[in-house]
């Protein structure tokens, strides 16, 4: 490890990884750091990811696919299950464990350097602005200076404290979410299920992802608006008790999903926050993969330029957030306004929705078709939430 | 104060990002709460998806 390097990353996530995969691409003198022994693990995550979310930036491997989905079934608070076959969409439970991995393979082959057990525990500052990290190594502190920091530190991330910017997450915002992956359960092949409200999931869902071969991710995410009265536990024990008593539970990881707007200003002098750090993920689905790469991608684009010209201030990387806005931030806003509206539908709104839906013949069902059952409730939904399902 | 039932924990940071005190830490496996910073409001014991920490109120 080194004492100095233009660019510091902070997290070996996607966002991390892409963004010291673009900055040593630049030629730029990339590290990132990982806090934990591996990257890639421990899992926080459902796995579930849009394929051109991935595409956009790099080939999928087979080795990084558990299962293909193709279709979803949304279960109502009554129990009554519709199915719905995706058209265009196709998505993936991803194995994170590979995948982050291989995001990192492909950063160090650019040529950053990577360290993982590497605890960054402040910043170093200056009068004009972040330029380097304080960071525990094996047991060390020593301190790195360099040019931009780039914080893709999580639901964790303190970076960003410390350099000013307010991360805080709202307790309304933040889903408190809790999964199990876990074997000897029948779920049906290609198919994701969720499950929506107030008994199953307040304020977020309950999903079954299947991975393949009797294996799957069975999780919960709850507002924190609600998750005083309950825990996220409480309601994933009671359903895997109801649905799955014979489930052997393999993994039990928890975590939050920052389901908020995104930062509008996750950039100070020298510093630029991605992924779920700067809250970066679809405030409607809890999905913040795509977004993360994309984002890290963008600020190691704009680390690059930034060092061609001599410029760290934020001014001039305000070049990031609003290429973010421009890719994905703006119809993150607006997926989080339609949150706002489908949080107010009551379960028995939810009830018949599914009802209106499952009147319609399988072959013509689409998720467009859901919608419009939704929008008959409230009627305001309808282009936003035919955009959110179509795009991302 | 807040105290933590340190065997439960998953070290998910998910109350770090919710105390608007900024006294928790959380690395790779252990949380620590800064109990001088600590303004008791309870949001991480709101939060925390596995209970795994409590508040005095609910002592």
């Amino acid at each position: 490890m080194k004492t100095e390097y233009d660019v510091v990353v902070v997290g070996g996530g996607p966002a991390g990884s892409l963004a010291a995969k673009e900055a040593s691409k630049g030629g730029l003198r990339t590290v990132l750091l990982e806090k934990d022994r591996d990257i890639g693990y421990p899992v926080r995550c459902g796995e579930a990811v849009g394929e051109k979310g991935v595409t956009q930036f790099t080939p999928i491997r087979d080795s990084w696919i558990a299962e293909k989905i193709t279709a979803a079934t949304l279960v109502s608070p009554n129990g009554s299950k519709v199915d719905v076959k995706f058209q265009k969409e196709t998505g993936y439970i991803l194995n994170r464990r590979i995948f982050d991995y291989d995001l990192s393979r492909e950063a160090a082959e650019a040529g950053a350097s990577i360290f993982t057990k590497a605890y960054v525990k402040g910043l170093l500052k200056s009068k004009s602005g972040v330029q380097g990290v304080s960071v525990d190594y094996l047991g060390e502190e020593k301190n790195i200076n360099c040019k931009i920091v780039i914080g893709a530190d999580g639901l964790t991330s303190r970076v960003g404290r410390w350099a000013g910017l307010n991360t805080l997450v709202r307790m309304k915002d933040m889903e408190s979410a809790l999964q199990y992956s876990v074997s000897n359960v029948d779920v049906k092949a290609n198919t994701m299920v969720m499950y929506v409200g107030k008994n199953f999931a307040p304020g977020g869902y309950l999903w079954v992802f299947p991975k393949g071969n009797r294996f799957a991710n069975i999780g919960i995410g709850i507002s924190g608006k609600f998750s005083k009265e309950k825990s996220a536990k409480q309601y994933l024990d009671a359903f895997m008790k109801k649905e799955f008593p014979d489930a052997a539970i393999l993994t039990t990881m928890c975590g939050g999903v920052p389901c908020a707007k995104p930062m509008v200003k996750p950039i100070g002098d020298g510093i630029m926050l991605v992924g779920d750090a700067a809250h970066q993920v679809n405030p409607m689905t809890g999905g913040g993969i795509a977004a993360a790469m994309k984002a890290g991608w963008i600020a190691g684009q704009v680390a690059v330029k930034a060092c061609e010209i001599g410029d760290y201030s934020e001014k001039q990387l305000e070049a990031y957030p609003k290429r973010m806005f421009k890719e994905f931030g703006k119809s993150h806003n607006l997926f989080y306004k339609i949150k706002e509206t489908t949080e107010k539908l009551s379960d028995n709104d939810l009830n018949s929705i599914a009802e209106k839906v499952s009147n319609i013949p399988f072959d013509k069902r689409t998720l467009t078709s859901v919608f419009k059952a939704a929008v008959f409730k409230k009627p305001s939904m309808i282009v936003d939430v035919i955009k959110v399902f179509a795009g991302v | 104060m807040i105290h933590i039932k340190e065997n439960l924990c998953d070290f998910c940071g998910t109350c770090v990002a919710v105390c608007p005190a900024d006294c928790i830490e959380v690395r790779e496996a252990s949380i620590s709460i800064e109990d001088e910073s600590c303004i008791d409001c309870d949001l991480c014991v709101e939060i925390c998806p596995i209970e795994v920490l409590v508040g005095d109120n609910e002592n």
